[in-house]
């Protein structure tokens, strides 16, 4: 199944949805959407490793876990961001980050 | 052709004016994820996707989305001088990326590897010899239980002070 599918394809895959992650993240305002884009990075990274792991040393593992970390990370960072985004809005009633400007200084 | 319906779902989560289909067309985009991974024969990888991020992360968006704001609340538009500066950067950067993947030669080694079990998976990942990966498994523990106090305690309502 894999042979059908050279290397470089899923790299170029991975390319665009890591830049339209950042692109995401450069434009939207919402931290909300801002946090969906870094998702996006994160798996666009995700499937990088995982396909140099799986086509270039196919007998090692060592892809495979540092996707299983990232994907364990991404599940902290997350949760506590949106922990931060519920506290933030109970205050100042909004998670926008232009009206954010509070803790600033 | 399942990979441009990918790219089409993320970037419409990253367009779409309303929060909601955002978080959805994420969720799109975390599914085909995860058939890569079936593709690329890592059955556990792509369980563990479908876990964590379609179980776990995406209803923590829907409920968060849900909680800070109304259904038909609508995103403003961007500004066109910072979608130009954004899709310049995005661009740049990807023809960068893309230049050097294209002229790069790859040498896969198509040698049909057995399927990796789960038995594999975790001894190799509670193994302290060489290629052993305990040591980041604990760490990362450590970190998740942290990550739940942490979270836990900013999202607690402060007390009123009695009067």
């Amino acid at each position: 199944m894999i042979e059908d599918i050279p290397l470089s394809h899923i790299l170029i895959v991975s390319t665009l949805i890591f830049f339209i992650g950042v692109y995401g993240f450069l434009t939207r305002k919402n931290m909300i959407t801002m946090l969906i884009s870094v998702e996006l990075v994160l798996n666009a990274v995700n499937i990088n490793f995982v396909a140099i792991n799986r086509y270039l040393y196919p007998e090692r593992l060592e892809g495979h876990f540092f996707a299983l970390f990232v994907i364990g990370i991404a599940a902290a960072e997350a949760a506590v961001a949106i922990a931060i985004f519920i506290n933030l809005y109970r205050n100042i009633r909004s998670i926008d980050v232009d009206e954010v400007t509070e803790m600033k200084y | 052709m399942g990979s441009a319906l990918v790219l089409i779902f993320a970037i419409m989560s990253v367009t779409s004016r309303k929060l909601l289909r955002a978080a959805i067309y994420l969720l799109f985009v975390l599914i085909g994820v995860a058939i890569f991974y079936l593709v690329l024969d890592y059955m556990f990888l792509a369980a563990v996707q479908i876990v964590v991020y379609m179980g776990g992360i995406v209803v923590l968006f829907i409920f968060s989305i849900l909680l800070t704001s109304h259904l038909s609340e609508k995103l403003q538009v961007v500004k066109p001088l910072e979608f130009i500066i954004a899709a310049l950067v995005s661009l740049i950067g990807a023809g960068v990326a893309l230049s050097v993947i294209s002229t790069h030669t790859f040498k896969p080694v198509v040698a049909d590897s057995p399927e990796i079990t789960v038995f594999e998976i975790g001894t190799q990942l509670l193994s302290y010899g060489k290629y052993g990966y305990v040591l980041p498994f604990e760490v990362i523990s450590v970190l998740l239980l942290a990550a739940m106090i942490a979270a836990i305690v900013i999202a607690k309502r402060e007390k009123k002070p009695e009067s």
